[in-house]
Parts: structure tokens; C-alpha cells; sequence
């Protein structure tokens, strides 16, 4: 339909596994805080209100300008979802649009939704809603000019750890992957900027109280402040760093033992199919020997089942 | 707009139809992974995950072809990994020049970034043959069924059930830009990007405001109806014996793959 795909959904099989497992490890954790977070806060009015906001991310995504020669700028909404909805709401809104994105349009990969949610629902929430709360006794000019930036850093983020993501996979050069990426979405910053300020400005206007003092806007904690600031910062100084010299970042990367020095595909622990972290060793094959007796009782359980069922009602 | 317009299910009496959609679902999830698991270069691992898919294919009365054919969408997506032609260390085969760098392509590379590709597309097709044979709601209930958060579940399903109304508002709102917006010979039309990218902002905050309002709605009329915190549905979702079996027959065939691509 009047879909258009954006440009950050890594699709399956472009990380490894243990890039993809390191995501999905991260992103449970934080959606798990979400989620107890939400049941124990919300009423259960939040629940349509969440979904109806999880489609409208979806349909707001379908708004676009012409900029030039042909490309236009869309919103990716985690800024603005998060100033609206408060952090932990637009984290699951924002985890929602991911997930039907990857399972409905095949835009962005199943195994590797992990990682997705973590660069566009997460981190783009944490900063967009940090920076934002730290204004809440500034004027409009300042909120605004705040709520802008934040927008255009959280894509900048996003795109910076896709990159970092696919690098650490082994399936793309940092010095091309990088700079490409963050060239790009500079650009596709600027119209999520314009558009969350246009869209936060006309919100005040027409609907002050949903931005007030009693919004679910202002009840976030202020450690946000303090958690998106952070990132913000992290954000701020590993992109033109990495950007400038990503043979450094591949330096330090291989100082702190992430990748072997001369290692070219960095975190593939797969390749020789014997437990990597095991090494080559007798608990290594005893280790593979386990997973197959594991996924041979689980085959038996399952037929188990299935004939229990056939024979009860025969 | 029709409630299903992004439904992608293509109704049809078949075998693969009629399994659980937590079977389902789990194949997909167990054969994308098994994909990532496989080593480069695994030639005839990768076509007999073809064989199973096309089996899949057949079984589902979609046609041979039918995820194939839908798979080709998915191809522009690959140009994130053409960098890896040019970054894996081993015996260059061409060589070209872009302005000032010389790319070379190694042996190495071509292996990974075909690989890449080829896992990527029998992963996407095993997606879209997913949701072509299990209704989207269905698909809903299997995940919680699997233990994803009901509220995050629920959130799908509410994002499922008014896309194609927000959708709708999308269009109106666009019309109406396009209505207000005549572009006289001779004349300039239009302001620049920023008076451009303000109106699609308060395009934004206006359907924002909608979907708030109409959520509200939404949500009285849910009260006037009984709701009580869960959504209910009439299908029972109960794992028959046939389920677990193609279960056990799908793990069973992911299972030999992954044994013969490290053999």
C-alpha cells in the first residue's frame, strides 16, 4: 500500500548470532523493566490509547515532504512517541511498530528484531524523552529547539549502532559502513527534527494539557535526564570519532578484545562448529554431543505428544 | 478502506493452513535462525533449505513460486552488505576504481556476501510464506501463546485493528494538502523546506491528536461492552496431534540441515 520501507531495518542474517542474541538480550531486559513498569503504573484506559498510538506511528510514517530531486523526509516517531507518551510507553508502542513491521512487511528481519528494537525503539525513546524532561521549567523556545535536536540525535544514534551492529557481524567495512550511514541519516535527522517540532508546536497550540504539568509527559522520573543525557553524550562523541577514524575504533575494539587484531570478521564465533567458547577441546564435542541429544528429546517429545492426542481420541 | 488491506494472508484449503499458528510461527523463527547458523558457502545446505521451502510452497496450495516471487521486494536491502565484497582478506578477483579508491574483490568477500544474500532471501521468504498462511490475528494469539507480554501482544493487535483507519485519516489529510495545493503556470508554488516540512508537521500533530481523541472513543465504547483488561477470541488455538507432528518434522528437517552444513 502507501507503505515505504525506511532505511535502518536490518533484515535477517546480516548480523551473527551472537551480535543478534547480544541485541535481543538487551532489548528484553529493557522492554522486561517496561512492561512492569506500565502494568504497575497504567490504567487499563493506556492500553487502547498505546495501541491507537502504535497505529499512529504507523500511519504518521506514510506523511511526507519533498525535499529534493525526488526524496522526501517521513517521521520514524521514537522521539516524538516518547515526549507525548512518556519513556516506558512509547519503548512498547515503539516495540509494537517494530514487530509488525518485521512480521507483516518484511521490513527488518525476525531473528534480528532484537537489535532493531534496541536502535529505534530504545535508545531513540531514552534519548528523545531525556533530553526533552530536562527542559520542563524552560521556555517553549528552548523546549523546542531541545525536542528538535533530540529528535535528530536519536536517529543519528540509531544509525550509528546499526552500523556498529553489521561491523561487529563481520559483514560490512567500518570505514565504509559508517560514515556512509551517518552521512545519510544527518539528512534524514533534519526532517525528523522538523517534523516532531512542527508536530510538538501544533500540539501546544490545540492541545496544551497534553503536554502540561500533569501529562503523562512530565511523569517520567528525572534519572531519564540523566540516562538520556548519557547516551546523548555517548552519541555525541563516538560518531565523529568513529566517523574520523574508524581504523582507531577498530584499534580499541581489538584492544579490549572484541575483535582479534587481525581478525577481519569480528564477534564470528561460529565458524568452526564446535562450541566457539569452548575451543577446540573433548567438553566441546561433549557440549555439540548435548545440544543434538537436546533437540533429538525435544523431536520425541513433540511426536510424544502428538500421539497421546491421536490416540485419545481414536 | 478495507479492514484487511494489510492483512497479507492469502486464504486457501490447505494442509499448512489448517496447522496451529504457534507451529508455525516457531518453524519460521527456528528456520531463520538454522540460516545465520549455517557456514558460508554451504551450497547444498542452502538448496535444501530451498527444498523445504518450495515443499512448504506446494503444501500450502500457494503455488511453487509464490514466496519467490513475493521475495524480489525484499532484494534493495542487500546493498547494505555489498561492502563486505571489498573487506574480507583473501585473493583478489577484480579490481575497480571509483573516483580515488580502488576496490578490490576477494574471493573471500564474494563467498560472504553471496552467502549473506542467499540466507537473507530464504529467510524473507519463509516470513512472507508465514503470514501468507496464518491470519494476522491468529498469528497475535500464537504469540502470546509463546509467552510474549500480553500487553505488549495487545498493543499489536490494537495497532492491527486501526492501521487501516489511521490509515484512511492519513489519506484524507493528504488529499487535502494536495487539494490546497495548485501550482499555477508561471507562478511559484510551494514555500521552502521548512515551511514544506511544517506543514507535514502539523499534518503530524493533527493526526496525532485524532488518534488521541479517537482512542478515548475507542475506549468507552470498550467499557460499554464489558471489557475487563483482556481480549478474547473464539478460536481455541489447542495443539492437535497433526501439530505436533509437522512441529516435530520441522525441527527434525532444521535439525539434519545444520548436520550436514557442518559435515
Amino acid at each position: 500500500m502507501h507503505y515505504s520501507p525506511a532505511h535502518m531495518h536490518i533484515p535477517d542474517n546480516f548480523l551473527s548470532v551472537t551480535v543478534a542474541l547480544v541485541c535481543w538480550l538487551i532489548a528484553i531486559s529493557a522492554l522486561w523493566v517496561a512492561v512492569s513498569k506500565t502494568n504497575k503504573s497504567l490504567g487499563e484506559k493506556q492500553i487502547p490509547l498505546m495501541g491507537v498510538m502504535a497505529a499512529f506511528i504507523f500511519a504518521a510514517q506514510m506523511i511526507n515532504f519533498p525535499i529534493f530531486g525526488g526524496t522526501s523526509g517521513h517521521l520514524l516517531g521514537g522521539a516524538l512517541a516518547a515526549i507525548m507518551l512518556g519513556p516506558w510507553a512509547a519503548m512498547l508502542v515503539m516495540t509494537a511498530v517494530i514487530a509488525v513491521q518485521a512480521l507483516l512487511f518484511q521490513d527488518g528481519g525476525v531473528a534480528v528484531m532484537g537489535a532493531n528494537i534496541l536502535n529505534m525503539g530504545l535508545v531513540t525513546a531514552a534519548i528523545g524523552y531525556g533530553l526533552y524532561r530536562a527542559t520542563s521549567s524552560q521556555s517553549k523556545l528552548v523546549k523546542f529547539s531541545v525536542a528538535g535536536f533530540a529528535a535528530w540525535l536519536s536517529v543519528i544514534a540509531g544509525a550509528l549502532l546499526a552500523s556498529l551492529q553489521i561491523w561487529l557481524s563481520g559483514n560490512a567495512r567500518l570505514q565504509i559502513i559508517l560514515p556512509a550511514m551517518l552521512f545519510i541519516h544527518a539528512f534524514i535527522g533534519l526532517g525528523e527534527a522538523l517534523i516532531t517540532v512542527a508536530a510538538l508546536s501544533f500540539i501546544m497550540r490545540t492541545r496544551p494539557d497534553l503536554l502540561g504539568d500533569d501529562s503523562e509527559s512530565a511523569k517520567g522520573g528525572r534519572g531519564w535526564i540523566l540516562a538520556g543525557g548519557l547516551i546523548s553524550l555517548a552519541v555525541i562523541f563516538l560518531s565523529p570519532f568513529a566517523s574520523a577514524d574508524p581504523d582507531g575504533l577498530e584499534r580499541v575494539a581489538a584492544n579490549i578484545g572484541l575483535i582479534g587484531a587481525n581478525n577481519p570478521a569480528p564477534l564470528a564465533l561460529i565458524p568452526d562448529y564446535a562450541l566457539p567458547f569452548l575451543g577446540q577441546t573433548a567438553f566441546s564435542t561433549i557440549g555439540a554431543g548435548m545440544i543434538g541429544i537436546i533437540v533429538v528429546g525435544a523431536i520425541a517429545f513433540l511426536i510424544g505428544r502428538g500421539m497421546k492426542i491421536a490416540n485419545r481420541k481414536s | 478502506m478495507h479492514f484487511d488491506a494489510f492483512d497479507r494472508y492469502h486464504q486457501k484449503e490447505s494442509f499448512i493452513h489448517r496447522l496451529d499458528p504457534r507451529v508455525k510461527a516457531l518453524t519460521t523463527v527456528f528456520f531463520i535462525v538454522s540460516n545465520a547458523l549455517l557456514p558460508d558457502g554451504a551450497w547444498s545446505v542452502f538448496a535444501l533449505a530451498w527444498i523445504f521451502l518450495i515443499a512448504a510452497n506446494l503444501l500450502s496450495n500457494l503455488g511453487i513460486l509464490y514466496t519467490f516471487k513475493r521475495s524480489i521486494i525484499a532484494l534493495p536491502f542487500a546493498l547494505i552488505a555489498v561492502t563486505v565484497l571489498f573487506s574480507m582478506p583473501g585473493k583478489p578477483i577484480a579490481n575497480f576504481q571509483i573516483a580515488m579508491w580502488n576496490f578490490i574483490v576477494t574471493d573471500a568477500g564474494l563467498l560472504r556476501f553471496a552467502s549473506i544474500l542467499i540466507r537473507s532471501w530464504l529467510s524473507v521468504q519463509m516470513a512472507i510464506l508465514l503470514v501468507a498462511v496464518t491470519r494476522f490475528p491468529d498469528l497475535i494469539h500464537a504469540l502470546e501463546h509463546l509467552r510474549v507480554p500480553s500487553i505488549i501482544t495487545t498493543i499489536i493487535a490494537f495497532l492491527y485493528r486501526y492501521l487501516f483507519v489511521l490509515t484512511d485519516e492519513v489519506l484524507r489529510l493528504l488529499k487535502a494538502r494536495e487539494s490546497r495545493s495548485a501550482a499555477m503556470a508561471g507562478h511559484k508554488s510551494g514555500g521552502g523546506i521548512l515551511w514544506r516540512a511544517r506543514v507535514a508537521g502539523n499534518m503530524t500533530g493533527q493526526l496525532f491528536l485524532r488518534s488521541y481523541e479517537r482512542s478515548d472513543r475507542i475506549y468507552h465504547a470498550m467499557i460499554s461492552r464489558g471489557y475487563a483488561g483482556h481480549l478474547y477470541t473464539l478460536n481455541p488455538h489447542e495443539m492437535k496431534s497433526s501439530d505436533y507432528f509437522a512441529l516435530a518434522f520441522s525441527v527434525a528437517v532444521i535439525f539434519i540441515l545444520q548436520i550436514i552444513g557442518r559435515l
